[in-house]
């Protein structure tokens, strides 16, 4: 897992946290059951305020990404099948991005990749 | 139940200084800075916690008893730093530990010597040859070896440097690596508080100003940057501090959100540092001095 922290972004540090997690999780580079570091750990590693990363752990936990497990630790929680969905597209969504940035460098214009798309699909 | 510390209205009065109804918590497994100007009470509000001065009123829970009538209990806990060294100068640092350690029930020998050894000091070095930031660091060891649940330290990283501050704050972060440790942290060096610390008690001149989390003070306030013309009374009045200057003023507010719908693009809104936050609050309001 992967978190960057940045003093100096507007995004407050706990939002930071969670969404790097988030995003993690969607594509799938920290799997369901996979075990994160404790509130305390990854305040220690970080070198922020551990009631900053209780409350990323609340948000994740809030937002059905991580399950507490009490004297066990945190775990990522079984993804729904709607974050499943949402975790695909995103990725659909990432390649198609990079097909236009593709196609940009190359003047092909969006009618054209349609085009394209209709024959191939 | 998970409240390590408790102050409750408590005072002191002094001919020429007065600490007025204090009242904050502590909560298990956090940092707490407590801050202020030179002059605050910080060190009468630590004094009183640890029973070295007698208050006037109110009272004081460590570990959920009273700090007078379970004193020795209490402080067998305690770990304390102070800013002066309460070592004896001329003895080292091995026959100051023999007078030490038999007033704690946990004494931990072999910590005390393996913290000695990684902070770098020798159990033959006499305590006037230590340098300011050596006496912190065996102040340090002996707070750190008897396993205390509550580290108290007053103004521990002034006159250090960051380097060794910034040590300090490892050190820190590693003791609340159990969460039934907690730490309470005077300082006037507020930068090393902004990583650190999970709440904030800020006082001035004797009165609590807000004892909350940091995080939460943090995003409650926004410095606001402006030209004078926009600058009213009534605009005044939403700042809890401000500063002008003849190009235009410079403001302390929690009503962001309404400036920004009302001035938009023309003021500029940032997030304040810990230091912005102390230095509107405790700030009269600024004029400029003629020197």
């Amino acid at each position: 897992m992967k978190i960057v922290i940045s003093n100096s972004s507007k995004e407050p540090i706990y939002e930071q946290i969670t969404m790097q997690i988030k995003e993690q999780i969607i594509k799938g580079v920290v799997i369901e059951g996979e075990m994160l570091p404790s509130i305390r750990k990854l305040a220690k590693e970080l070198q922020i305020s551990v009631i900053t990363t209780k409350r990323a752990y609340e948000e994740l936990e809030k937002d059905g990404f991580i399950r507490v497990i009490p004297g066990k630790g945190t775990f990522v929680a079984p993804q729904s099948k709607d974050l499943l969905r949402e975790k695909r597209l995103k990725i659909i969504e990432d390649k198609l991005a990079e097909i236009i940035d593709e196609s940009k460098l190359l003047d092909i214009s969006l009618e054209e990749i349609i085009n394209m798309l209709k024959l191939l699909y | 139940m998970d409240k390590i510390l408790e102050v409750n209205n408590v005072s002191k009065k002094y001919k020429n200084f007065d600490l007025k109804d204090i009242s904050f918590s502590l909560d298990k497994g956090y940092i707490m800075g407590f801050i202020g100007p030179n002059g605050a009470g910080k060190t009468t509000t630590i004094k009183l916690i640890m029973n070295l001065i007698n208050r006037d009123s109110g009272f004081i829970k460590i570990f959920s008893k009273d700090n007078i009538k379970n004193e020795k209990d209490v402080k067998d806990k305690i770990g304390f730093v102070y800013d002066q060294s309460y070592y004896f100068e001329d003895m080292n640092l091995k026959d100051n530990t023999k007078i030490i350690s038999p007033f704690y029930s946990k004494w931990n020998q072999k910590k005390f010597e393996y913290l000695i050894k990684k902070f770098g000091l020798e159990m033959k070095f006499k305590v006037k040859d230590l340098s300011k930031g050596m006496k912190m660091k065996f102040s340090l060891a002996v707070a750190l070896s008897h396993e205390a649940e509550l580290l108290i330290m007053d103004e521990p990283t002034s006159g250090l440097d960051p380097v060794f501050r910034s040590e300090i704050l490892d050190i820190l972060r590693e003791y609340i690596q159990n969460e039934n440790r907690s730490v309470l942290f005077s300082t006037h060096i507020i930068t090393d508080l902004e990583k650190t610390a999970d709440y904030i008690t800020l006082i001035n001149k004797g009165k609590l100003l807000f004892s909350d989390e940091k995080d939460l003070i943090i995003e409650k306030y926004s410095v606001i940057k402006g030209s004078l013309e926009i600058l009213d009374n009534g605009l005044e009045k939403k700042f809890v501090g401000i500063k002008k200057h003849s190009y235009g003023f410079e403001g302390l507010t929690d009503s962001s959100n309404f400036m920004r719908k009302k001035f938009g693009d023309s003021i500029i809104i940032d997030k304040p540092s810990l230091e912005d936050i102390m230095l509107y609050m405790v700030g009269e309001k600024h004029e400029t001095i003629n020197i």
